[in-house]
């Protein structure tokens, strides 16, 4: 390792100068920092006082700078130094902001700051500037899994946007879905009548633009590398393979509807005058071809009356049908109910919906029906009869509250079955016990992947592709790779293009930062990324097996492969490894561990207690620091050390803290479970279960179980975590000093 | 000249020996001192009221409104028409935006109006009074004249429903209007705004038909006037201000409570606070007296 | 046939064909969303419960229960207090649809012969309509005497207290039951109102025969 030279600079201004004895935070960087070269300035973050820091960096030779300023959070353009290890101790948001301004407070103040300080040399000195990933791949071309309306859209995005596209459709030919519609829900003003659907168009922009290159009737039969680098393997009707090298995909393999024939109750499958809304689409094709009657496929006798039944084997908290909403099918029946009344209003039309939900201009569109005589009534359908070409509806009418209500002699029923996404094998599947006689079929994946984790992207409960719902939504749990459209969640075709176009932006954005070798999200930019010392390796996978994202490989020697371009930069494999061997550059068991120890844990006779917290830095910290501007006050006993993830910590870092006599420690992270914020999806859950052992370790140390405190907080907890922080100093009170101080 | 002047449409209520007649003669009063000019419209008819409907029918209804209106018109023309009554303003306007939203129904009302020798050429505005005070005078102005505040006399401002709905004074939420309680304090008394049954109906005309209903209605707004500490209630509606008041008695017997509360009128309060006499005020028309407004109103006024 | 058998028969299986084209306002039942905030809006809904309150009746009329409809007495009990106007997020005029639908059951003679506001509401616009202005002592004896004397002065007797009352505040005149207020111009609002109805009749049989 070259030498380095570590600088210490104390800011004076935002009132930490008047709040703090600056002068004796430059002692403790010189003394305990073991810091020479400390100073302080009036207002560091001006020009003048970046100019200083930039100005022993090029003259003094200083490599590692420690800045005992505000939050890392703040000013981080003027604390810029890209080629140096940087390290901020957070005097601002994590000190005077949380700390009352008064005589008594300030000597436990000055202690927080001063243990910031001890903290922040020693983290800079474990670390080194990240040099960035230097096994990238520069492939510009994107792949697009899907021909219907959100691939097409994608890929003329793209392609738009100046890359070639790649796109793959299974069938003979595009629109997908869409393609099969007669008209769609309309999306311009006035919202009143089924539009075109646009499709023809999409289709003829696709053909006609020579930077997208189309296969029709084809498959990925492999997919391998990594953002900027994967290498995809075609396979066509012919039986020939197209290898392409791709620097991104966006998979958009859209949805098939729920199969109304296991729903015989609702006469699905039981007339052929009851068709799901797929069914009626082709009727009014077919109308449309003709004379303009949709007819009764029975017999071809023009429908008089029509019942739309939503909800169709969906929201079913049974568990037996789809248990969720699929958003869409209330404004298809409404449009659907418009073919009929546009071509003649004296068509009985009537929905049975028990909620309306019309989205967007939903509403205009539902307004507009009810003008046109469409007959909206609010009841559960119970029961479809057919009985010769009609068929009676029994329903419950839930204004009249009338159980026995019935529609008779309708001519045609339509079942708004929902979307179930085309999202490939589930990986995490349990494997099932197949039944007697049963004939198992196995989904097809869709992308083949070569990873180590399974063939296709991860799922959610319901089937839909995985992805941080509320801030990365494209994302999925394999970086480079996107989907959009009714893959990701139930959508109509408005929102499929939106989707569509989002995608298509961030996929650009994944190629174009793993070229550079750095993190595109959530860490955007971060040039850091795992590194192992194989030599210690025991081999035990925990690395391969828990990466949220399936970046870790295996060789044939069961060694973990790190594919630094499809790492999110979390930390996990770190968290896991039982031997310590993976590490960042600027961020390691010894960077945090060397933190946790810097701290100067007073005796127990000075009713001083140090409490340690890991905070996530994605929203724990963040709420941390908020509650500093919000001048929310909080325990000066606490020292907060800010973690990529809860994934990311090692017992290690909780039994050092824990022997070197802090009195308890506290672990923020994020929700996890079904509903998780976590912006690493498993990272806080993994943590959770490797800390739900800590009490075998706090056994072994003959410590109370309320050492150690496992919290969820989100970014929005401004007021909860200083009551959080002030309620738990208050019961470690209550347990008692910690034995292991003084040793 | 007077410095403003309305075509006047009292309504049956407020006539001699009628209901409302109290409000006609306060109003008469309060105008004076404010210097508004109020000519009645000659030969003026019923609106048909809300309750009308089982035999009104639609055109009819409108075309006993357009009746006013061509009246109105013929003699008084270029004058907005005020109403003091809620339902003649309500029906008024109603016709009046029917009228001007359906040539068909225009057409039709002309057409029988031909039947009584009128016409109507351009459509008038309706105003309530209480909009010709807050519109066109203002509080400013109406504070002016306040020569004998009622100070420290608590009063509950029971708007009603029908000021208040479905058109409703310009600015104002329905749920929750806030110009009575101005008023109050504009005349020296002290406002409840959070008075909770400030907009509930008070039953309207099933006071007749069905009393039990509506007195379970009108039980609710003395109740709450009495619990928000209420020494009387104050309305802009002679139906609200009658059925509040005059049931009092059979609610007591029917419910066991001990009801005694006064409704008043606004322009009832400001002539006592103009510095009026009991009877300028009417409050001789009370079936509840005012005992506190008529101390006040014999007390000598500060100048 | 009957007025009532002739309109049912030209709507059959279409009542709200028949409410929109014989109600005033009736062409605005199809945009009821069913949300409810009329009906939990509606004061006397509130407190004494409507057999079949607003959103429930545009939900009958859908549903094509003509009889039901037209024969309930939820609709009388609207006390024209505008609530349900100004809170439909639709926009529905339901006081002047209830005002409507009752009329028009009142028209066909089927809404019920004992309720009591019917029979105030058709006493009321009699009252106000016959001179052109109402006279209350003739209003509420009228009312009061609707099942005869003896139940009249048993009526009667029960509101004496506050007849009294109003009395002596000088806001009801005894003298009115021989001479009340009038409007000159009698003759004029009776030629007037009897072409009014002629038109209105006129406009809802063209419809029945169209």
């Amino acid at each position: 390792m070259a030498d380095i030279k570590v600088a210490a600079y104390i800011c004076k201004g935002c009132g930490l100068g008047e709040r703090l004895d600056t002068d004796a935070l430059v002692k403790i960087a010189q003394k305990d920092g073991k810091v020479p070269m400390a100073k302080s300035h009036d207002f560091l973050c001006s020009a003048d006082g970046v100019a200083m820091i930039r100005n022993d960096i090029d003259n003094e030779g200083v490599t590692h700078i420690m800045i005992g300023a505000c939050s890392r959070r703040a000013k981080t353009e003027a604390f810029y130094f890209p080629s140096n290890a940087v390290a901020r101790a957070n005097l601002r948001e994590g000190v005077i902001w949380i700390r009352p301004d008064t005589e008594e407070a300030r000597e436990t103040t000055q202690e927080m700051a001063e243990d910031y300080i001890r903290m922040g040399c020693a983290e800079v000195k474990a670390m080194t500037a990240p040099g960035g990933n230097p096994n990238t791949g520069s492939s510009k071309t994107l792949l697009v899994v899907g021909g219907g309306v959100t691939g097409m859209t994608t890929a003329i995005e793209a392609s738009k946007t100046g890359y070639p596209v790649v796109l793959v459709e299974k069938t003979g030919e595009l629109g997908g879905m869409a393609g099969k519609l007669y008209k769609r829900i309309p999306v311009h003003e006035p919202f009143k009548s089924p539009a075109d659907t646009g499709v023809a168009d999409l289709i003829a922009q696709v053909m006609g633009d020579s930077n997208i290159k189309v296969y029709l009737n084809a498959t990925v039969a492999k997919t391998d590398g990594a953002p900027g680098r994967f290498v995809v393997d075609i396979a066509t009707e012919s039986g020939a393979t197209h290898t392409e090298d791709i620097g991104a995909i966006v998979q958009a393999s859209g949805f098939t509807l729920y199969d109304m024939n296991k729903l015989p109750e609702l006469g699905g499958g039981q007339s052929p005058n009851v068709v799901d809304q797929l069914g009626l689409e082709s009727l009014a094709r077919a109308a449309a071809a003709g004379d303009g009657v949709i007819r009764r496929p029975s017999d071809n006798q023009p429908v008089k009356s029509v019942v739309f039944v939503q909800c169709a084997g969906q929201r079913d908290p049974t568990g037996t049908h789809l248990a969720y909403c699929s958003g869409t099918c209330c404004n298809t029946s409404i449009k659907q109910a418009m073919y009929f009344k546009d071509a003649n209003p004296s068509v009985d039309t009537t929905i049975i919906y028990t909620d309306l939900r019309t989205p967007g201009n939903g509403e205009d569109f539902y307004r507009s029906a009810q003008e046109k005589g469409v007959i909206f009534t609010k009841g559960k359908v119970a029961q479809v009869v057919p009985n010769g070409a009609g068929s009676t509806v029994k329903f419950h009418d839930l204004i009249l509250d009338d159980t026995e209500a019935a529609m008779a002699d309708v001519d045609l029923v339509v079942l708004a079955t929902g979307q179930v996404p085309n999202s490939g094998v589930d990986i995490f599947a349990a494997p099932k016990e197949s039944e007697e006689g049963a004939v198992e079929v196995k989904p097809i994946s869709i992308l083949n992947l070569n990873y180590r984790q399974g063939p296709d992207v991860p799922q959610l409960k319901q089937g839909f592709t995985d992805s941080h719902f509320i801030c990365f939504p494209y994302e999925t749990r394999r970086t480079g790779i996107y989907t959009a459209g009714p893959v990701r969640r139930p959508m109509d075709i408005a929102q499929a293009r939106e989707d569509a176009t989002g995608a298509a932006l961030k996929a650009i954005q994944a190629l174009e930062n793993a070229e550079l070798g750095r993190a595109a999200h959530p860490r955007s930019g971060d040039l850091s990324f795992p590194k192992v010392r194989l030599e210690g390796c025991t081999q035990c996978k925990r690395c391969t097996v828990e990466c949220p994202f399936g970046a870790i490989d295996e060789d044939e020697k069961r060694f973990p492969v790190f594919n630094e371009s499809r790492c999110r930069r979390c930390g996990t494999c770190m968290g896991a490894c039982p031997v310590r061997v993976i590490s960042f550059e600027n961020y390691s068991v010894n960077t945090v561990g060397a933190q946790v120890k810097a701290v100067d844990i007073p005796d127990e006779f000075s009713e001083k207690p140090r409490i340690l917290i890991l905070a996530c830095e994605n929203d724990a910290y963040p709420a941390l620091d908020m509650a500093g501007m919000n001048r929310n006050e909080y325990s000066a006993f606490v020292r907060v050390i800010p973690i990529r993830c809860l994934g990311s910590v090692n017992t290690i870092w909780v039994t050092d803290a824990l022997n070197a006599g802090y009195d308890g420690v506290m672990m923020m992270g994020c929700k996890h479970g079904d509903e998780y914020q976590c912006h690493f999806v498993k990272g806080s859950e993994l943590g959770r279960v490797r800390m739900s052992k800590i009490d075998d370790t706090l056994k072994t140390l003959n410590l109370e179980s309320e050492r150690v405190r496992d919290l969820e907080v989100a970014i929005t907890d401004i007021e909860r975590v200083p009551e959080m922080i002030n309620k738990y100093a208050a019961e470690l009170v209550a347990v008692g000093p910690s034995p292991f101080k003084g040793f | 000249m007077a410095k403003k002047e309305y075509a006047f449409y009292p309504g049956c209520s407020s006539q001699k020996g009628a209901s409302a007649s109290n409000y006609l003669t306060s109003v008469e009063s309060m105008c004076k001192t404010l210097d508004v000019k109020l000519t009645e419209i000659p030969d003026w008819n019923c609106c048909g009221a809300s309750i009308g409907y089982a035999e009104a029918g639609e055109l009819p209804r409108h075309v006993m409104n357009a009746r006013n209106f061509a009246l109105s018109e013929q003699h008084l023309p270029g004058q907005e028409i005020v109403a003091t009554c809620a339902a003649c303003w309500l029906g008024a306007r109603e016709t009046r935006e029917r009228l001007t939203h359906s040539d068909t129904l225009m057409a039709d009302t002309r057409e029988a109006l031909k039947e009584a020798g009128l016409q109507i050429k351009e459509m008038p505005e309706i105003r309530h009074m209480v909009e010709v005070l807050i519109e066109d005078l203002g509080f400013e102005e109406m504070a002016k004249h306040v020569v004998r505040p009622l100070e420290g006399v608590k009063i509950a401002g029971y708007v009603g429903c029908q000021t208040n709905r479905p058109f409703g004074v310009a600015g104002e939420s329905f749920e929750n209007p806030m110009y009575l309680d101005k008023m109050v304090e504009m005349v020296g008394a002290e406002a409840i705004p959070e008075y909770d049954m400030k907009v509930t109906c008070c039953g309207g005309a099933l006071a007749f038909s069905e009393p039990e209903k509506a007195q379970a209605q009108i039980k609710d707004i003395v109740e709450s006037a009495y619990d928000h500490g209420a020494e009387m209630i104050v309305t802009p509606c002679p139906l609200c201000q009658a059925n509040v008041e005059i049931y009092q008695g059979q609610i007591n017997q029917r419910y066991g409570t001990k009801f005694n509360i006064p409704v008043m009128y606004y322009s009832q309060l400001m002539v006592v606070a103009y510095g009026g006499s009991a009877k300028d005020a009417a409050l001789n028309g009370q079936v509840i007296k005012a005992r506190r407004l008529e101390e006040i109103a014999a007390k000598p006024v500060k100048r | 046939m009957s007025a009532n058998t002739a309109v049912a028969e030209k709507y059959r299986n279409n009542f709200l064909k028949e409410i929109e084209e014989q109600v005033e306002m009736g062409d605005w039942v199809k945009m009821c969303m069913q949300c409810g905030v009329c009906s939990g809006s509606c004061p006397t809904n509130f407190q004494s419960a409507w057999e079949h309150p607003p959103q429930e009746l545009f939900m009958m009329i859908r549903a094509g229960k003509r009889e039901e409809v037209l024969t309930s007495s939820s609709m009388w009990n609207c006390t024209s207090c505008y609530n349900c106007i100004v809170r439909c997020p639709r926009k529905l005029p339901i006081t002047h649809i209830m005002h409507g639908i009752a009329e028009y059951a009142h028209r066909l003679g089927m809404a019920p012969k004992l309720q009591p506001t019917r029979f105030f509401s058709g006493l009321f616009w009699k009252n106000a309509t016959k001179t052109g202005r109402v006279n209350e002592l003739k209003l509420s004896m009228g009312l009061y005497f609707k099942d005869g004397l003896g139940a009249g002065i048993k009526e009667g007797m029960k509101m004496k207290d506050v007849a009294l009352g109003l009395m002596k505040a000088k806001r009801l005149n005894p003298f009115e039951i021989i001479k009340g207020h009038a409007c000159k111009d009698q003759k004029g609002i009776q030629a007037m109102l009897k072409k009014a109805y002629e038109i209105e009749r006129s406009r809802k049989a063209a419809k029945v025969a169209g």
